[in-house]
């Protein structure tokens, strides 16, 4: 029993000081750790949005729009690529209709050529060889392009990887927040930003696809059709943004969002919040060739398919640069401002759940949660003194030392501390001395069988030990369950326990089987006081 | 010092005499819980209803029906108020609007800036918003964890142990888990995600004294082959009560510490376990134990496993 060698007291003893030392910078405030030497950890336990307060927002993608989308844009490839080279392709009746692209071919002869065309518009998927795209031909003049469902999950995928860089974007400009944005499942996206109370502003730059787009009005049509929602073939009809009317655009785009380099808010000659674009080569070439080309005729500008205004062009535009104005606030200008800057989001998202809680029910939860916590170790410690004496004085050293362990734990893994996070470390705190209490009525149990000091104190940590292994297995159980089928919070909890029940294992079996060994090695004792 | 001991040396209740009474009341307190938890359902917080849920806290007491006929007069729904923790924050609960999904955290912005402006002073300190759609994987989430969290241990009994422990240890669980149960349907106490938590909790807790208990069953199986089931039992029980009160009380002390001043939103989740903390104690004594002697543990059950068992009762 007396049998415990050096190595073994120093190696104990060096993972509690290391536990403990990466518990400290947990303490103190964050930009005080930040000035600390480089010596010292400075990773910190990481506080929930349930303590530190702020916004949480799960977002789902609109699959339905993802398809629409999908197909609106490979209508506008198919019809780009179709007139461009030496033979182009004059194509018509284009329908969109049950998410599969069709059109037909209004020289029958060329059929052929624009299935060969269309198929190198798709892309392979995967290893199987399935393509994204199934190119058929219907009564010989009409071609069908039905998207597959490889293609589907894939551009799906696709979708939502840019989806959430753009959210990440438009949340945090400057990437200097400690914001979360993570995918979720196949079509979620999850958003943590702590600090923030009032979520608004946060889904009005999530809520925008801010797609936009500009257009030649159409002139030819006739406004009594325009009305009804009917435009000439090649344009169609666009609602306006303050919701009076529409107008016909061409359907072909001049230049869209996507050449954008920058977009800012500023303020017009009349001190009117507008927003200046500027666009990248390609686009202001564009821009000024078509500007060049139609002076004296509006063109629309439209947003997430709204017009939002219909400016006459005065005269070429080369400069690059465009201006756009309407009834914005500042704010609302610089919100624009940033989703046309972050790039436009690949698909609609709509918020699916919300949570908000203020720093200041955070801080109290915190307090109430320290106070509880603080009170509920120095129960347990008298309990267990007035229970065991000495070998109870052990088991509470034993405590707080796990106590440290779990914070500097987490705190090295950067774990996330959450309300029933909280709840866990005081149940913790009641548990791990369970062990102890196991180990020392064992060895009660033997000395009043009669066994000597020492055997008593072998057999009751050796006997005691199968329970404690079998009762923290069943634990470590419900933890991981939890910390799989859990969410937020739950996941916290479930991290504090499982944390828990390994360092307690450790401090209250082999720490304290330490002390009573070097306290037995010194004093030789006849007799126990237990 | 004299040393505190609760549970005096040669302690020797006689447990098993009342096992019959303990299983006819355990029986039907469970059947009763459950009969009441379908009938009367739980009281569900958005987590798994669905809907909004805004918490807020006034300068100073209000009245509960000003506060209600306003609620009305926004027309987001009917309004649920219920204090909580004090009678200066109320939580307020409303129905899902209709409309798809994506509407139903409109209301809950409109109410967050209404009440502000009604109740000058007023701090939303919390708004939540979940559709019904998250409501109910969350649920289905929560029910697949219990249920997974239940087998999951009772399956590492029967490997540990023999199979009869096993199936003792699932019947405590269920019987733990239903009266925790029907005291949620019982009280009306609100079930969210963190009440699951404790639900999960308490399955990996109760175990824990069925574990120590069936440890030390099997222990005395292999000393005494002679004893017969019964005394064996209540000779086993008898050896750990003074550890079971000592851990109870410990756990305990710091989930009522817990309750009585720790923060008011895992106010259930808290009760949660210190209600599963005292049922376990109980099931782990009149549920566990017996329920080996009706599955046909007998002293030599264990004789085939005599050899590989010995590196567990090695020193005895």
């Amino acid at each position: 029993m007396l049998d415990f060698p050096r190595w073994k007291v120093i190696a104990i003893s060096l993972a509690i000081l290391v536990g403990i030392l990466f518990s400290i910078p947990s303490f103190f405030p964050k930009d005080q750790v930040a000035h600390w030497s480089g010596g010292l950890p400075h990773s910190r336990i990481n506080l929930g949005l349930d303590l530190a307060g702020g916004s949480h927002l799960l977002l789902e993608a609109d699959t339905a729009d993802a398809a629409k989308q999908r197909v609106q844009a490979m209508e506008d490839n198919v019809s780009s690529e179709l007139r461009r080279g030496d033979a182009p392709i004059d194509i018509g009746d284009i329908s969109t209709a049950d998410g599969v692209l069709s059109f037909m071919v209004r020289n029958p002869a060329q059929v052929d050529a624009a299935v060969e065309k269309l198929r190198q518009l798709t892309k392979p998927v995967g290893l199987s060889g399935a393509r994204d795209w199934d190119v058929t031909v219907r009564d010989q003049s009409r071609v069908v392009l039905t998207p597959t469902a490889d293609g589907q999950v894939r551009a799906l995928k696709d979708a939502m990887t840019v989806a959430r860089d753009v959210v990440r974007r438009r949340i945090d400009p400057q990437g200097t927040k400690e914001i979360t944005v993570v995918t979720q499942g196949n079509n979620r996206i999850l958003v943590q930003v702590p600090g923030v109370e009032n979520p608004e502003a946060l889904k009005a730059l999530i809520g925008q696809t801010a797609r936009l787009e500009f257009k030649l009005v159409d002139l030819t049509a006739n406004p009594a059709e325009v009305a009804q929602g009917r435009a000439p073939a090649g344009s169609q009809v666009l609602p306006n943004a303050d919701g009076r009317g529409g107008m016909a655009v061409n359907r072909r785009v001049m230049v869209s969002g996507d050449q954008l380099t920058s977009a800012k808010q500023s303020f017009d000659q009349d001190g009117r919040p507008e927003i200046v674009i500027t666009f990248n080569s390609t686009g202001a070439r564009r821009f000024g060739r078509v500007t060049q080309e139609n002076v004296g005729k509006p063109f629309a500008i439209i947003l997430d398919n709204k017009v939002l205004s219909a400016p006459t062009i005065q005269g070429a535009i080369l400069g690059g640069t465009a201006s756009i104005t309407g009834s914005y606030t500042v704010e609302s200008a610089n919100q624009l401002a940033v989703s046309l800057a972050s790039g436009k989001l690949p698909v609609k998202l709509n918020v699916m759940e919300e949570r908000t809680i203020s720093a200041d029910l955070g801080k109290d939860s915190i307090h109430k949660g320290a106070l509880a916590a603080g009170a509920a170790v120095i129960a347990v410690i008298f309990f267990m003194f007035i229970t065991y004496g000495r070998f109870g004085v052990y088991a509470n050293i034993a405590l707080i030392v796990n106590a440290f362990l779990v914070l500097g734990i987490m705190a090295l893994f950067n774990a996330t501390l959450t309300l029933p996070g909280i709840a866990g470390f005081v149940l913790t705190i009641g548990a791990a001395v369970d062990a102890n209490v196991l180990i020392n009525e064992r060895i009660r149990e033997e000395l009043r069988r009669g066994r000597k000091v020492l055997d008593a104190v072998e057999t009751g940590y050796h006997e005691a030990f199968r329970a404690i292994f079998d009762a923290n297995i069943t634990h470590a159980i419900s933890a991981a369950l939890m910390f799989y089928f859990g969410s937020g919070p739950i996941r916290g909890f479930a991290v504090v326990l499982g944390i828990g029940i390994i360092t307690s294992v450790f401090t209250a079996v082999y720490f304290t089987r330490m002390l009573v060994v070097l306290w037995l090695r010194r004093t030789r004792p006849r007799t126990l006081h237990l | 010092m004299k040393l505190l001991k609760l549970v005096p040396d040669h302690t020797n209740v006689d447990f098993m005499r009342w096992r019959t009474l303990a299983l006819v009341l355990s029986t039907f307190a469970t059947i009763a819980a459950l009969t009441f938890t379908a009938y009367r359902g739980l009281n569900l917080g958005v987590d798994f209803a669905g809907g909004q849920m805004v918490r807020v806290s006034f300068p100073q007491p209000i009245d509960i029906e000003g506060l209600r006929t306003k609620m009305d007069s926004l027309q987001v729904g009917e309004a649920t108020i219920q204090e909580f923790g004090n009678n200066r924050t109320y939580q307020i609960r409303l129905p899902r609007p209709p409309g798809p999904d994506s509407m139903s955290n409109a209301v809950v912005t409109k109410v967050q800036a209404f009440l502000p402006k009604a109740y000058p002073g007023a701090v939303v300190g919390a708004g939540e918003s979940v559709s019904g759609k998250v409501s109910q994987e969350l649920a289905a989430d929560g029910a697949k964890a219990i249920l997974f969290a239940m087998i999951g241990i009772a399956i590492y009994i029967w490997f540990r142990f023999e199979w009869q422990f096993g199936v003792g240890a699932l019947v405590t669980l269920a019987h733990d888990f239903a009266m925790t149960l029907g005291f949620f349907a019982f009280t009306r106490l609100q079930v969210d995600l963190n009440v699951v938590a404790a639900f999960l909790t308490i399955i990996g807790y109760s175990l824990n004294d069925t574990v120590v208990i069936y440890d030390r069953i099997r222990e005395n199986l292999r000393k005494y082959r002679k004893m017969a089931i019964l005394p064996l039992l209540n000779l086993s029980l008898n050896e750990t009560l003074a550890r079971t009160v000592v851990t109870s009380l410990t756990v305990l002390i710091a989930l009522a510490l817990l309750m009585a001043i720790g923060p008011e939103v895992i106010f259930g989740l808290s009760i949660a376990i210190f209600l599963g903390v005292l049922i376990g104690t109980y099931s782990s004594i009149y549920i566990s134990a017996p329920i080996l002697v009706w599955l046909g543990v007998k002293p030599d059950s264990f004789l085939r496993t005599t050899d590989e068992g010995a590196v567990g009762a090695g020193t005895v």
